[in-house]
Parts: structure tokens; sequence; C-alpha cells
């Protein structure tokens, strides 16, 4: 629930009429009005009391809080979100994917698995998608053990990791060994709050906090705050998905629309406690990342489940106001030379990153010339008059191509392999190449079709 | 401050859909709330159906993986049907692929006889589509509709240019329809509105395109999750018909989903789940082993 600038008026100097500027703002109006939007901080007002600067600090502060764990260039940052829909404007921080290490695991395991949260990388027309972080598990119940892994681990790898331990005394002792890294400890409960607390003070970082219920949850954050500690994301204790989907939502729903603060965190969640098996882990923790999951934690995984998984994430958080058309022009696809193949598409988004998709996974780099169609696809912009002869060859004309390469010849989608011979009228001296009729064959012809260009 | 339940209610409701005759009716839709939401006030009358699809020829461009579980049953739509049934699926989508005027070009009236075969060998429900050719389906579908009549079929995909034949020919013999329209919510409604003034809404079900896991699916979330919010908290007539997420050829079409088994099942589940979640009330898909699994996660 954002706050207005209206309602913050009223709590500056004088309820808002002292206008005195040192703000750097005209009047206190324009100040407040900027502090809604984010635009401006508070300390830029020095004639505020303690008191009004946490009552508006609070007012002000996001309805999910921000929460970072790890540090520098790999911290993970999860919160902030402002919407129940993604429609309603856009996700923000992608749900981070953890992968667990269990202190019994044998140490062969865990070097794989330490080597997986590096190693497991995939490029998706340029954006690249991996795990976040590594959770440390504390199933021994034996200290020395646990600290043991928790130190390979922190010398190993760069990544954010969390701790968890149901033992306070041993969490915090491992916690002592890596406080630099910023660790999440979990899991902070009822029972161990009391000991937790001083710690946290005296070392801040952020806490998982659990309980076995979303109203459970109330107390123990309430608390933590009073304590000034925010920097938390919450486990409602599902136990199977139906009721993790209940719970998530209504937290979502309680931050955002109710603008209820002890619910105004990320959330956590286990797959692997909510379904067995690989595979149905997998799925869960999919429909956990629709369902409003700040943090997933697995028990394992392999290429075949990640890739996957953060697939869908990147999706899900994707931007829904992007625009679904792309510019009208000529794209390099890799880094094409004077030789290299020249194809043609429309500026629907959809057509755009999946052509483009496919040309970078035929490692063939190519030219690609994407014509503006109203953002309809190949087959419906042809329908409707955008995708022809007489429109694609000005526009060929103009983009520059003809200076690009020495190719003169230009791949059509299959689909609109009847354009030929209008192309091949309007266009003299290029030769028109019909390619494949779907976007997922461009792999299996684009590798031959280079190499005889080069002959 | 108190913490209140944010349970919510909604004034609108989706209009229910039967699709089979006699014993095998299963009906679709009828929710007054949204998916996966029993939290919220109202009621879900239908869970979501599973179907798996079904080609009228053996297919050529199968991944081998989709092909195995149904190896000995390729080139008989009807066995093939069974098996399905067999492998746990709440109906069946046979696709007339052989219709396709670009391949085979089979003429619509043998095509309509492996409908009407299928149709009565199974025990549960039939969907039918045709090839996608709009001009060839306006052919085919209309002659399904007839030798299936009293089956009380899903067919489709009806369009923006072929919906009269089809919708009169489904009119007459008792089936419904799938209004079929491109990644547009606009458009959707435009075509539900077409279809209605000469069509029983009641027996429409809207199809906004799936897309597959990592290559557009986002669209297809959001445009199933605005067309149920638009339905059931906004009271839109024309949004409030049940929907097909009919993912099975784009999530199996994918490189990822052809390169590697249990990627491919995860590929074509995650897809099924994602649009599930955000309002699919039937999806169709082509691996006995995803169905089971998304099946197993979200019931
Ligand atoms: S510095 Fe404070 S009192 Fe002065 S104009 Fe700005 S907001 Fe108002």
């Amino acid at each position: 629930m954002a706050v207005k600038g209206t309602d913050i008026v009223k709590k500056l100097p004088d309820l808002g009429k002292k206008n005195c500027k040192e703000c750097g703002f005209p009047t206190c109006f324009a100040f407040a009005m900027k502090l809604a939007s984010g635009g401006a901080t508070l300390d830029k007002c020095p004639h505020l009391s303690p008191e009004v600067t946490e009552e508006l600090e609070d007012a002000l502060s996001p309805a999910i809080k921000l929460v970072t764990v790890g540090t520098g260039d790999n911290a993970l940052q999860v919160g902030n979100e402002e919407v129940v829909f993604r429609h309603d404007k856009t996700y923000v921080h992608p749900t981070g994917i953890g992968l667990l290490i269990s202190d019994t695991e044998d140490s062969a395991k865990v070097d794989e698995k330490i080597k997986k949260i590096s190693d497991l990388q995939f490029d998706v027309v340029g954006i690249n998608l991996k795990a976040d972080l590594l959770a440390l598990k504390c199933d021994s119940g034996k200290k020395d053990t646990f600290l043991a892994l928790v130190d390979k681990v922190c010398k190993s790898t760069g990544v954010p990791f969390m701790l968890i331990c149901e033992d306070a005394d041993i969490l915090l002792a491992a916690r002592d060994i890596c406080a630099d890294r910023r660790p999440l400890l979990y899991p902070v409960t009822k029972n161990n709050i009391d000991k937790i607390i001083p710690a946290i003070k005296e070392k801040p970082g952020p806490l998982g906090v659990k309980a076995d219920s979303l109203e459970e949850l109330i107390p123990l954050t309430t608390r933590l705050k009073e304590e000034k500690i925010d920097e938390v994301v919450i486990d409602p204790g599902s136990k199977d998905l139906m009721e993790a989907i209940n719970d998530q939502t209504f937290i979502r729903r309680a931050a955002i629309k109710q603008g209820f603060r002890p619910l105004g965190y990320p959330t956590i969640a286990f797959p692997g406690t909510l379904a067995k098996g690989e595979l149905k882990e997998i799925l869960v923790a999919s429909a956990l990342v629709i369902k409003f999951a700040a943090v997933l934690i697995l028990t394992d995984f392999d290429e075949f489940g990640l890739r996957p998984l953060l697939m869908q994430r990147l999706n899900i958080y994707t931007d829904p106001r992007m625009p679904l058309s792309v510019e009208e022009k000529l794209y390099a696809v890799g880094e094409p030379g004077e030789t290299s193949p020249v194809l043609i598409t429309t500026n629907w988004a959809l057509t755009y990153f999946i052509v483009s998709a496919e040309i970078e996974s035929s490692k063939v780099s190519s030219w690609l010339l994407v014509k503006e169609a109203e953002g309809l696809g190949v087959l419906t912009a042809w329908a409707a008059g955008k995708f022809n002869g007489d429109s694609i060859a000005p526009f060929l004309k103009r983009s520059g191509v003809e200076d690009k390469t020495k190719t003169r010849k230009l791949v059509i989608p299959g689909k609109v392999a009847r354009i030929k011979g209008e192309l091949e009228d309007a266009l003299p001296g290029w030769e028109i190449i019909v390619g494949p009729r779907e976007a997922t064959e461009i792999t299996g012809f684009l590798p031959g079709y280079a190499a005889k260009l080069k002959n | 401050m108190d913490f209140k339940a944010p349970v919510e209610s909604f004034a609108g409701s989706v209009r229910e859909v039967s699709i089979g005759s006699g014993a095998k009716t299963v009906k679709i839709g009828g929710e007054n709330r949204l998916a996966y939401s029993p939290f919220d006030e109202g009621s879900t009358p239908n869970p979501p159906r599973l179907a798996l699809e079904v080609w009228d020829m053996a297919p050529e461009d199968w991944p081998e993986s989709t092909t195995a579980p149904f190896a000995d049953v390729l080139s008989d739509p009807v066995k093939w049907a069974q098996k399905c049934v067999d492998y746990g699926a709440d109906m069946v989508c046979l696709r007339l692929v052989s219709t396709d005027p670009s391949t085979k070009n089979a003429p619509a009236e043998a095509a309509a006889q492996t409908a009407k075969q299928v149709a009565q060998a199974i025990k549960v429900p039939l969907i039918v589509c045709g090839s996608g050719d709009e001009k060839k389906d306006a052919e085919v579908l209309p002659k399904v509709a007839e030798a299936c009549s009293g089956e009380s079929l899903l067919i489709g995909p009806a369009v923006k240019e072929n919906f009269e034949p089809i919708a009169k020919a489904c009119q007459e013999h008792g089936h419904s329809i799938i209004a079929q329209s491109p990644l547009d919510i606009n458009l959707m409604k435009e075509l539900s509105i077409k279809l209605s003034k000469v069509f029983p809404a009641d027996r429409i079900v809207i199809d906004p395109l799936s897309s597959a896991l990592g290559y557009g699916m986002e669209y297809s979330f959001t445009i199933m999750e605005r067309t149920k919010q638009t339905g059931v908290a906004f009271k839109d007539a024309m949004t409030q018909m049940p929907i097909i997420a009919d993912l099975a050829a784009e999530s199996w079409k994918t490189k990822e989903a052809k390169s590697d088994e249990k990627q491919g099942i995860l590929w074509e589940g995650i897809t099924a789940v994602s649009l599930l979640l955000a309002g699919a009330n039937l999806a169709v898909l082509r691996h006995p082993d995803s169905l089971k699994l998304v099946s197993d996660t979200l019931r």
C-alpha cells in the first residue's frame, strides 16, 4: 500500500507549511510528493523530529522488505515486490534458487554440489541463468562436523549461502566463522529467538524466521521489528503444495493489499519437503516461483531440472510492460561478417526472440533483418500485406545490409515461400532462398547453408 | 495491528461447459474464484482436466521419448486413444494432422470417420482439432461435427476467419467449440462476441494460444490470468469461458524438450503447471509421464 504525498505533507514541519526550501525543493509539498515517488530521502529535511522520521520511514518503506543475502556481485536480493499479479506492473526480484548441502553427505557429494552451483549456467538470448545460493544444513547435530562444512564452502566458493541448524548455539558458532559473508540464518523460531536477537544485534545479517503457521509468524516478526531487526525472510511451515499456495498468497496479499507490516517480508520454501522425487520437486518449485516464493531451496538438481526452472523464473519475472514488438532494423546475431547469411523475419517480439535464439544456438553468426509488421507473426503479417515483396524491398535497401555484407542471398521464412517470386522482382541482384518453415529447424539449416555460402 | 486473513470473494463466474455424452460427460469451468484458490469464497465445482493428444497419422518429427510410450499404436488412432485413457487422461485430443494441405491433404470425409471411430471407442470425452489451416478446417470440422453427431465433442480451432461454418455445424450437432485467437485479450473478446451471436456462449471454450516455456510462455500465462480475473472479478461476460491450454506441440517443438527426455517432461510439465495456475481449465499434453507428474503435483 503506497503512501500518498498528500498524507506525508501533513507530517512535515508546521503541517507542511514551513516551506524553508532547505531540502532543495521549493515547498514542503513538493518534497512530500518526491518522497512518495521514491525520488528523495527523508534526511534532506533538517527539521524533522526523531519520532516523525521514524513514522515516515516506516510509511515510506516498501510493502515487502528488501533482503540481501551474501555480499558483493554475487549477493542475492529478494523482496521489494509491489504487486500480486505480474500484469499489475511487474515482479522485480526473481526467486532465489538454492541448493541444499547436508553435513551428513559424503565429501564427494559435497564437492559435486559445490561444483554444480557454479558450473550449471545457461545462456538464453544474452541472459545468463544460474542458481543463486547454497544452503548448508546441520543434520549431524555435531558442531565440529557442521563447522567443517561451513569452512570448506566458505573457502571454495563466493556464492551466497544460508545456514540451517535447529540448535541455535551451533548455528551462531557457524555464523561466527563467516559473518562477513552475510549468511542467511535459519530457522529463527519461538524457541530460540531470545538467543538469536543479541547475537544479531552484535553482527547484523539476514534471518529466516520459521513458524508452524502464518499466524504464528506474526509475533516473531513483530518482536524482531521491536528490536530493530527487519532483514528477515519468513517460512510459514506449509505442509504440502496446496497449503503453501494458500500461505504464500495470503502473505503476498496481506503485505500488498492490507499493508500488514508483520508479514511484509520475502518468503522461503523447501519444495523437497512438499513433494518427493527429482522431477516432482522441480515441478513444485515451479508452482512456487509463480506463487510468490522469494527463496526456494532444492535438495538437489541437475541440468535437466535446473534449466527449465530457471527459464520459467525468467519468463515470470520478465516485465510484462515490455512491448510485444521489437524495433525494425538490421540485427547482428553473433559477429556476422561479409559472407554471413542474411535472414529476414517480422518484428513480433516472440518471433524475434525465437529466431535469434535459434540462430545463436546454431553457432552461425548471421544478419537478421527484422521487418516492421505491426508486431504480427510471419504468416499473419503476410496475410495483412505487411510482409511481401513491395514492403520488404524498400526496407532491405534502407537497412544498410548491402553495405555490411557481400552476400546477395536472402533467406525468407518457409511459411511465406510464395513471396519468393515477387521479392526477386522487387530486389534485382538478390537471390531469395526459401528457409525452414519452423524456427526450430534453423539450427539444422544454417550450418550447411553457411558453408555453401562461403564456397 | 490484528491480522485478518485476506480472503477474497468475487461476483462473476466462469461458464460451465459439458463435454462428452451420457456416462462419459465431463464438465469444465463453473468456478467463481481464481485458479487454485480454495481458500477464497465461492466454489470450484470442476477441477482442471488433463488430456493427451493423438494424431490421425504416425508423427514423423516427434522426439523418440514421446513416441516410445505409444510405439505399437502410432498408426492406429483408435488404439492410441485407448492407450491415452489407460495412462490416465481425462480426455483425448485427436489432431487431424493428415488433413493439412501442405502435407497429406487427406479428405475431410476420411478424417471425420477417424474422429467418429475414436469417439466411439473411448470411455472419455473427445476433443477434435483440425490441422490449423483455416480454409481446410472450415471444410473438415463441419464434417467431423456431422459424423459425430450426438457425441458432444469439443471441436476447434475456430478462428475469426472460419468460425461461421464450424459454429453452424457444431450448433446443429450438439458440440462445443474452441475459439482461438492469437495471444491478445482484445482479439479474444472480439471473437467471443462474434461467435456468441451465432452460437451458445455456454458451449465455447477459449484458446488464447499456449506458448511453451522459454518461447513466450509468459504471454500465455498473463493472458490466461487476466482473462480469469476479468471474468471472475470484473464480471466481463465475454471472458467468462473456460480456457484450454493446448501446449503439447509447442512444448515438444523446443530444442530443450527434444534434447533430453527428463528435461522434455519438465518442459511440458512446467508449461502445464504454469498455465493451470494462471487459470486454464483444460490442458492438452503429449507425454504420459508429464500428465502423471502434473496430475500428482496439482491435485
Ligand atoms: S526542508 Fe523540510 S521544512 Fe523546509 S521546505 Fe523542505 S520539507 Fe519543508
